[in-house]
């Protein structure tokens, strides 16, 4: 898919956005400062270890953050034109679910396990459709089929518990997509699924949200659940945007040390196993403690040197649609 | 790997059921989850079989069954040519020095109150070795060295570790009394892509450094192709390939090995566009009413009129190469 960047309105823009827990431990500083444009009907990746912000960056947008002990800042949080902190929680409720829905996680828990497949579905499209029984139904019928669903007209009297995780997760879909909505978001949606169910599941979600002409956001750990379903990556490290470019770019001429670093150190399948995995020495760093004033990765980084220490590098782009921050690769090219 | 003498363990037609009662007056009706259903497989000295399937084909109850953690239902398992199931008792738990286990999630398989000493000093003081007091101490700050962990936080408690650290104090606790055989269950699969690769690291290392003989169970089939020397493919509780690690990826002769090596993401857009998947039918069937026959018959888009009638042998089709399939090597 092309998504031409330049002549496009963003969908979604969003512009210096800081999310901060005030927990009883300390200030932890999830999200820092990052911004990004999500372009209508395109497919973006987020990729980036637990704890990085990918997951909070996604539900500051929906406003699903609690708050307190939550914060969100934003210079500017653009949602097709209308600024979403600006509105109130019954504003923010006729987006949610309706033009930005959310595939998550685990669909045993985001499923309700005392109603049915067809109350549950019902209840969003009721809500904002406005469909009442026999098209209430009907429309339930018409979006399990579109997942996949095998006699679906049955599956409505189910209970989530009498059906497997990846159906779960088709029923999740059904009900994001079941009132055409402008965002999709999935949030590691086929990270409790097995391997066989995994990619079934991600070619569902972009197949569909492609004849929706939805944007979809696909936010893993996974780097192969991204390669082949989406146009554009980002990768987050410690709150912070470090690499993003079109997703051919990204495999082919990875930029950050970190993304570099972790390319490196998938085993793959499809390659001779080689004698030793490389491995990015230590660990993230706790977002809790006070962070250096420079780069976030230089503790691991292998090209840091002092200067990364005590200056943040920019989000600079290295070349046309490739930003990466880093002041060794900026300062390279 | 070659199969010479140095056997270290040998697992004869395991089967391990677990009853399930129905009914609460009288517990009449008993069912059995027959979650492993005659597995064998040999694993040589020094040697790392993958174990891999889908979740509830019965890897980690296999993995269990070996260590006699579940008393197996029938079969026999060979360990340094005596049979664990007939041992009990105190024979047993001698046995148990031997064999030891790292779990999937470092955060529950750690008590959160013992402290890194104690946790790493337990196996050490149940099985009496070394008995001093002092000398377990010298272990436990040696092994900490071993596995990458600084020996000044020994009298830290689990919380205080990120999960990839905790991995290695499991890690430590498994080798403090000198085992010869370690069952990894998932040992990296709740750790960051960065953190995986440096445990997968410190096992390989470890195995060549003390000659253990892993068997290591995963999903994630990328792992288990860079770990094993052979790896074993399970399906609804029986073993339905097992091949040297290159020859399986590359010449998978199974139907559901095939499917399940095809439906691997590949970390790279240029090859990931070109992949075709094998799309599965249906749903993995309940281990309580397996099917009749071949177990995957169902799913199974070549099968024929015998799939569903007899279950197929386990045979070796090339050196090495064992599968059990009406469609393979007649």
């Amino acid at each position: 898919m092309e998504t031409a960047q330049t002549d496009k309105k963003p969908i979604l823009d969003v512009d210096g956005l800081d999310v901060k827990f005030f927990l009883r431990d300390g200030t932890l500083n999830a999200v820092r400062d990052i911004s990004f444009a999500l372009y209508p009907g395109e497919s973006l990746g987020v990729v980036g270890e637990s704890g990085c912000g990918k997951s909070v960056t996604f539900l500051s947008v929906m406003r699903l953050i609690q708050v307190p002990p939550g914060k969100i800042q934003a210079t500017t949080l653009r949602f097709d034109g209308t600024d979403l902190l600006k509105l109130t929680e019954k504003e923010m409720q006729q987006i949610r679910g309706n033009r930005i829905s959310m595939v998550f996680q685990d669909p045993m828990t985001s499923l309700n396990p005392v109603l049915t497949i067809g109350k549950q579905m019902k209840e969003v499209i009721k809500l904002h459709l406005k469909l009442k029984e026999p098209e209430l139904e009907d429309r339930c019928i018409e979006l399990l089929t579109k997942v996949g669903i095998s006699e679906p007209k049955m599956r409505l009297g189910s209970y989530p518990h009498q059906l497997s995780g990846g159906l779960r997760q088709r029923v999740m879909i059904a009900i994001a997509l079941s009132c055409n909505p402008t965002i999709l978001l999935a949030d590691e949606p086929t990270t409790a699924l097995d391997v066989t169910i995994q990619d079934q599941i991600l070619r569902l979600i972009r197949s569909l949200a492609k004849d929706l002409g939805a944007a979809t956001v696909l936010i893993t750990h996974n780097f192969g659940a991204v390669a082949g379903t989406t146009d554009r990556i980002m990768v987050m490290y410690a709150g912070k945007i470090v690499e993003s470019t079109s997703t051919p770019d990204l495999f082919k001429e990875p930029l950050h040390p970190y993304t570099r670093g972790l390319l490196k150190s998938i085993p793959r399948v499809d390659k001779e196993a080689q004698e030793k995995l490389f491995s990015i020495a230590g660990a993230p760093p706790d977002l809790m403690r006070e962070l250096v004033k420079g780069c976030a990765f230089i503790a691991r980084c292998p090209v840091g040197d002092d200067y990364c220490f005590h200056h943040l590098p920019p989000m600079v782009e290295n070349r046309p649609g490739h930003f990466v921050s880093c002041w060794k690769v900026s300062h390279a090219a | 790997m070659q199969h010479s003498e140095n056997k270290l363990l040998q697992v004869k037609a395991m089967k391990v059921h677990f009853p399930i009662s129905l009914g609460i007056v009288g517990r009449k009706k008993i069912l059995y989850i027959k979650a492993v259903d005659g597995v064998s497989f040999d694993l040589a000295v020094g040697e790392t079989l993958g174990l891999v399937g889908e979740s509830g084909c019965g890897k980690s109850t296999t993995a269990r069954g070996v260590l006699q953690l579940y008393r197996p239902t029938e079969g026999q398992v060979f360990f340094q040519g005596e049979d664990l199931c007939q041992e009990k008792g105190e024979a047993l738990r001698r046995k148990r020095q031997s064999m030891q286990m790292i779990f999937q999630d470092p955060y529950a398989s750690l008590n959160p109150r013992m402290t890194v000493k104690d946790i790493i000093d337990e196996p050490m003081r149940v099985h009496g070795i070394p008995e001093n007091k002092k000398e377990r101490l010298e272990r436990v700050l040696e092994l900490m060295k071993v596995v990458g962990l600084n020996p000044t936080d020994v009298h830290r408690y689990p919380h205080e570790f990120s999960g990839g650290q905790r991995q290695r104090i499991g890690i430590a606790r498994a080798l403090s009394v000198r085992p010869e055989f370690i069952v990894c269950d998932e040992p990296v699969s709740a750790l960051d892509v960065s953190i995986q690769a440096q445990v997968i690291n410190l096992l390989e290392d470890l195995r060549e450094q003390f000659n253990l003989t892993y068997l290591f169970i995963s999903h994630d089939l990328s792992v288990v192709k860079h770990i094993s020397h052979r790896v074993a493919v399970m399906y609804l509780g029986v073993m339905v390939e097992l091949a040297e690690k290159n020859e399986l990826f590359a010449k998978p002769l199974h139907p559901y090995t095939q499917a399940l090596l095809s439906s691997i993401p590949i970390p790279d857009p240029a090859v990931e566009n070109q992949r075709t998947s094998i799309a599965l039918e249906g749903e993995i069937p309940s281990p309580i009413f397996p099917p009749p026959g071949c177990r995957f018959h169902p799913r199974c888009k070549r099968r024929k009129k015998i799939c569903s009638e007899s279950a197929p042998s386990w045979k070796e089709v090339a050196p090495g190469h064992f599968v059990a399939c009406h469609l393979v090597g007649n």
